[in-house]
């Protein structure tokens, strides 16, 4: 939309990262936690019939494209996306939104991405970033996960936007049309966080507090003497943490959004609802260390320690949520 | 958690990279800032990073014995597993588990052997191979 260089900013998540930026490109100056939280992307789910390298999906936020997608409303804006037929249509099309000067919307496998630590490189085809320009044969990427704007060979950046499999990509590009509340109404903000307590707070066994306490009762039943049991938990650890900033992160993240919101949603006691939820936030990651702690063999390994743990974090977040959704009734 | 307690371990898995990460800060202002990384994500990282190489490794020790394929190799080398390569390749898991049996990939047609090679972004002649 507009031709002014692109203004990049390092964010805990890649989708929120990507739309707070596209948003403030466009004109509406908007933070990653207002993204995050008015897309309503705080969320638990449980899902042990998905698989992941064997072991089953636990999810800390709503499926990708709920944070582009949810902030549509509050921002009345219309986006455009494209998916293609072929990887060379696809890149043509990239590279004739960026002749226009257009920034645009991109969602990529990381695996297939050089500029990624080899470490962290796994197939998870739902990385969201912004390409903004393109000078011979390298893309100019704001990726929001890195601290500085990064490039990328053309090849790469086509093959990662067309890897295969779970969430294919499909050369996925989304766009900005127009805007028209650069800031949104408070009720937007009250009706945003009514969303995550019902999400949080849902009758469904694998979603919310109800989903955390599967989760532990499954835990609980892991044979402590089995290797597989160790990176059983790993795993879950690993999608709290690691993959997209999880449990801690998203909660610290989703704190930064309610002490936006007791201003932008008239509702000033939002304000130590942000503190609370730092609180539990540091309890996720107390589990994660405990759950470290025990992989490395440097407390014994006790499932129903962890599972206790879970069920406390589960505790807590009923009470947490139940209160929050007095304050934005 | 407040600003000074945001980790700054260093994480080797980052391989220098920082991540944003939300802390109070002493006005009690909640903002992002840059961490090193956490040695609990290095623990868990480096659990399923190694858990992958232990795969490649021993499915390279299979297919240079000659019990094993270069293509259960390549697949465990690239990071992935059956689920991963059929989704890849478009081949249903049990036709990827028997092309993982030893000797099976020069019998298969050149398309198929095309497909493993665009799933796993290598070339015909080198997934025939280990190295």
């Amino acid at each position: 939309m507009s031709l002014a260089p692109f203004a990049h900013r390092h964010a805990a998540h890649c989708e929120s990262g990507v739309m707070a930026n596209l948003l403030t490109h466009a004109g509406a100056p908007v933070s990653e936690a207002a993204a995050f939280g008015l897309s309503s992307a705080l969320s638990f789910a449980y899902l042990p019939m998905v698989k992941i390298y064997g072991f089953p999906l636990v999810s800390y936020r709503m499926p990708p494209k709920a944070i582009i997608k949810g902030l549509r409303r509050p921002f009345g804006a219309r986006l455009r996306f494209e998916t293609f037929g072929s990887a060379e249509d696809g890149r043509a099309r990239l590279d004739a939104l960026l002749a226009k000067g257009q920034a645009v919307g991109a969602q990529t496998s990381v695996y297939w991405l050089p500029y990624f630590p080899p470490e962290m490189r796994f197939h998870f085809n739902a990385h969201n970033l912004v390409i903004y320009g393109r000078e011979g044969d390298d893309y100019l990427v704001s990726d929001p996960v890195t601290e500085d704007p990064v490039r990328c060979a053309v090849d790469d950046m086509t093959r990662a936007r067309f890897a295969k499999g779970v969430l294919a990509p499909k050369g996925l590009l989304y766009t900005l049309e127009s805007l028209q509340h650069p800031r949104p109404a408070p009720e937007h903000w009250r009706r945003a966080i009514r969303s995550t307590c019902r999400n949080l707070l849902a009758p469904i066994p694998i979603v919310g507090v109800r989903g955390m306490r599967m989760l532990a009762r499954r835990i609980a039943r892991l044979d402590p003497t089995a290797e597989h049991s160790r990176e059983w938990v790993g795993h879950v650890v690993r999608m709290q943490e690691e993959i997209g900033t999880g449990g801690g992160g998203f909660r610290f993240l989703y704190a930064a959004f309610l002490q936006e919101a007791a201003e932008a949603a008239e509702r000033p006691a939002l304000a130590a609802q942000a503190d609370a939820l730092l609180e539990i936030g540091d309890a996720w990651r107390m589990f994660a260390l405990r759950a470290a702690r025990m992989i490395r063999g440097r407390e014994p390994f006790v499932p129903g320690t962890l599972a206790g743990l879970l069920n406390d974090l589960a505790d807590r977040e009923t009470q947490f949520f139940q209160t929050l959704r007095r304050i934005v009734a | 958690m407040e600003i000074d307690a945001v980790p700054q371990d260093n994480n080797a898995t980052l391989n220098g990279y920082r991540k944003a990460v939300y802390a109070r800060d002493a006005s009690g202002r909640i903002q992002a800032v840059a961490s090193s990384g956490w040695e609990v994500e290095e623990i868990v990282t480096t659990q399923a990073a190694d858990s992958l190489r232990r795969q490649a490794e021993e499915a390279l020790s299979a297919a240079r014995a000659g019990t094993g394929s270069t293509l259960a190799y390549w697949m465990f080398e690239r990071r992935m597993d059956v689920a991963l390569l059929a989704q890849g390749s478009g081949r249903w898991q049990w036709q990827v588990r028997r092309d993982l049996l030893p000797g099976r990939w020069s019998a298969l047609d050149a398309r198929t052997q095309a497909r493993y090679a665009q799933a796993l972004g290598l070339t015909v002649e080198t997934i025939g191979t280990c190295p």
